[in-house]
């Protein structure tokens, strides 16, 4: 019953992302909204369909309503398929054991049956975190030109940061000979990516030996890629170049969106032969009022402006009032900034109420530090939230 | 209680020429990323019709597009959803299938296939009403009259010139109408107006359709409803809320205008608890505004590009206006570039026109200039 498939991609979007903090308190990193409208794990499912590959299987662990809610029958990136198409595969209960997802290798060894159905001579390997455009089949080309058993995307990084990345050390046709986690004297700053793609046949003897080895963390880069060098297989790195952002942490998922703004911008959204799919509300169309002025920013459906937006990224819904004034800020869906109150240099998560003369946050030319409020908080009339507060709406 | 829609797209296209020469009433562009017959169709999906038919006649390449497999609308049903029903001539008749022009005639040519509906209740709509109107609501209150059918209608100041374009209909104090004034040339004042939204019993349409074959009636108007006023109880819906009837440029023009001007009119068609507008999905990024904009009174569709100056303008989705480009009191479908300082005043610009750079136009709001589709300028 199921069609052979040359590639198929596994997305691994079970991670917390806990260094977003309340960003993540009911949401899974890569559900987490992005861009004015869309989502993290946008990406490299956009990034799949472009690149022609049309079996996904998307691994969910941590607070996954939000996500399978999202990823639904697939639809939005035409993943609606009757052969091949989107899938969530959840932790599930065996009938000999029942786990949840130990570590990357081990999340995909549970579910090698998928894999399997597909028959797929290539498995690409991806994870739900980063903002980026690239064509996997030119990856799957370099792969299948090297003879390879397994090609690693990298992406230079500057010498001084590339401590903090799994690093691999190549030979000049781009094999790699050494690979080092986190390494303290890098010997190159080529960055691994955390995009892999196997050999399935060699995948899969992989996972299962590393399955049996109790001592084994069950990790991609810690375990399956240092044993397969180890036993002499052919790995090879594959560069990457252009735009690539982690948005792991409260600064950078600010700066990604930034990222969006200019005339020019550093990732751009407005490139038809390549776009973002999306899942999609029906609003209507965003409104200015007679004092709304937007400066270097992005409205999309649904928003009111009748105050003052400069250099932010709104999600749909938000409304500013008369006499709001906003400036640097990622606001999610369905925020309201009443009247009069200013907000500055902050991540405002959905459903979130600023009242009217409230302060939220303090101007990031003063060297202020970024103002986070999670979802559905409600900021009182007259209010001041100071720079640098992280807020729960429990609290 | 199970219902079916039937919408029909193309049959007031002669009032609004200019936008109809390449596509039908029902797929012309309105409110920045709207289409015209997003308004029936959401009204019918909104009350629970699962299924919608859509009788179409000719430039129907945009409808289909639009409408696609029916998705948008959750309509892309194994049972029900949308079908659209272009012209359907027999290959062995002898000519006399002609293309219809009225919806008495195209229901007419769909005969077999009103014959085999199964649905107890009729909704039958036109694409040049701009409403949200609750279809479950009206459909309880003609099953409730025990009225042969039911017309929804609208209280409305009409002078002269837009009477003319009107069927005012005149109803008792039990809403069982007495008089249907079909386009009266003399009329000022306030009236109640036919919004073409009519609820029926399928038996009662099927009956009327064969009868109308067997006497070769053309117009349900005029042949059948003001003829058996008097022997059949119709009756009126009255629609509480905004409604707004496009039968010219100069209307549409208005109505879209309208949406800027007046936020209740805007919240009463888009802002309806539970009943919201639907549309095709177009996966376009959000809009982004440069340093030197400034947009006042307006609305704007995603995925645009502004860096000029936007006043009282609806901005369709792709829209680029440049540097220094000032757009006022304008329509701009779809993919429209405004160069760098250009300027633009009362203009309606079809899909994908293409501005120079400082080049100045300007109509006014009875006569607004209108741009045909990829016109350059």
């Amino acid at each position: 019953m199921y069609r052979k498939k040359e590639c198929i991609a596994m997305l691994l979007a079970g991670g917390q992302g806990s260094r977003l903090y309340v960003l993540t308190e009911k949401t899974a990193k890569p559900a987490v909204p992005f861009g004015g409208k869309y989502r993290i794990i946008d990406f490299p499912m956009s990034n799949c369909v472009n690149s022609g590959i049309d079996t996904v299987g998307v691994l969910t662990q941590y607070q996954p309503l939000a996500l399978n809610e999202y990823i639904g029958n697939g639809e939005p990136w035409d993943l609606d398929r009757t052969n091949g198409g989107v899938r969530v595969l959840p932790p599930y209960q065996a009938k000999s054991s029942s786990e949840w997802y130990r570590g990357t290798a081990n999340a995909i060894y549970q579910n090698i049956n998928f894999i399997e159905r597909y028959s797929p001579e290539y498995t690409l390997i991806l994870s739900g975190d980063h903002i980026y455009k690239m064509d996997y089949s030119r990856m799957l080309r370099e792969h299948k030109k090297n003879g390879a058993d397994c090609t690693i995307a990298v992406l230079k990084v500057p010498m001084e940061e590339a401590s903090r990345f799994g690093i691999l050390n190549t030979n000049p046709d781009g094999s790699i000979y050494e690979f080092e986690e986190k390494p303290k004297n890098p010997k190159s700053n080529n960055a691994s990516m955390g995009i892999y793609i196997f050999n399935t046949k060699t995948l899969i003897e992989y996972l299962k030996a590393d399955e049996a080895d109790e001592n084994s963390d069950n990790d991609f880069g810690k375990n399956i890629i240092p044993n397969m060098l180890g036993d002499g297989k052919k790995l090879y790195s594959y560069l990457f170049e252009g735009y690539w952002k982690d948005v792991g942490t409260i600064e950078s998922l600010w700066e990604a969106n930034m990222d969006l703004l200019g005339k020019n911008p550093e990732f751009n959204l407005y490139d038809k032969r390549w776009r973002i799919f999306y899942r999609h509300n029906a609003e209507p169309p965003h409104k200015f009022g007679a004092n709304g002025k937007a400066y270097n920013t992005m409205l999309t459906e649904g928003c009111v402006v009748d105050g003052e937006v400069r250099n932010s990224v709104l999600s749909n819904g938000v409304c500013v009032e008369e006499g709001a004034y906003v400036n640097d800020c990622v606001i999610m869906a369905n925020v309201t900034i009443k009247k009069g109150a200013k907000v500055e240099y902050a991540i405002i998560d959905y459903d979130t109420v600023i009242g009217e003369k409230a302060t939220v946050g303090g101007n990031r030319a003063d060297g202020n530090k970024i103002t986070v409020l999670g979802a559905g908080c409600k900021v009182a009339d007259g209010d001041v939230v100071p720079a640098g507060e992280m807020l729960d709406a429990q609290i | 209680m199970s219902a079916v829609g039937i919408i029909f797209s193309n049959i007031h296209d002669r009032n609004i020429s200019e936008l109809t020469r390449v596509r039908t009433m029902a797929s012309i562009p309105f409110a920045c990323r709207y289409r015209l017959i997003d308004f029936p169709l959401s009204n019918m999906v909104n009350s629970n019709i699962s299924t919608i038919n859509v009788i179409t006649h000719y430039n129907y390449q945009s409808l289909m597009d639009h409408i696609g497999t029916g998705k948008d609308w959750d309509m892309a049903r194994s049972s029900g959803g949308i079908k659209i029903l272009p012209p359907y001539i027999s290959a062995f008749a002898n000519n006399e299938n002609e293309l219809y022009h009225t919806r008495l005639e195209a229901l007419k040519s769909i005969n077999h296939f009103i014959a085999g509906m199964t649905e107890d209740y009729v909704v039958m709509a036109d694409c040049d009403v701009i409403c949200n109107v609750n279809l479950g609501d009206m459909i309880d209150a003609h099953i409730e009259s025990g009225a042969d059918m039911t017309f929804a209608v609208h209280k409305k100041t009409l002078t002269k010139e837009t009477a003319k374009k009107n069927t005012l209909i005149t109803a008792d104090v039990n809403g069982y109408i007495t008089d249907i004034e079909a386009k009266p040339n003399n009329f000022e004042g306030e009236a109640d107006v036919l919004l073409n939204i009519i609820v029926c019993s399928r038996r009662y349409l099927q009956q009327m359709v064969l009868d109308a074959i067997a006497h070769d009636y053309k117009s349900m108007t005029k042949d059948i409803l003001m003829k058996t006023l008097e022997r059949r109880s119709y009756k009126i819906y009255r629609h509480e809320g905004y409604a707004a009837t496009i039968s010219s440029m100069e209307e549409y023009f208005a109505h879209n205008m309208e949406l800027i001007t007046d936020p209740d009119k805007y919240d009463s068609v888009f802002n309806v608890e539970e009943r919201p507008i639907l549309t095709k999905v177009r996966n376009s990024p959000p809009t982004y505004y440069g340093e030197e904009s400034d947009v006042k009174n307006s609305l704007v569709a995603d995925g645009c590009v502004i860096e000029g100056t936007v006043e009282n303008c609806i901005i369709f989705r792709g829209v680029r206006v440049g540097k220094g480009a000032v757009v006022k009191n304008s329509i701009l479908f779809q993919d429209t570039i405004v160069s760098d300082n250009a300027s633009l005043n009362c203009v309606v610009a079809d899909k994908n026109v293409f501005i120079h750079e400082g080049v100045t136009l300007s109509g006014a709001p009875s006569i607004p200039f209108y741009l045909d589709k990829r016109r350059m300028v």
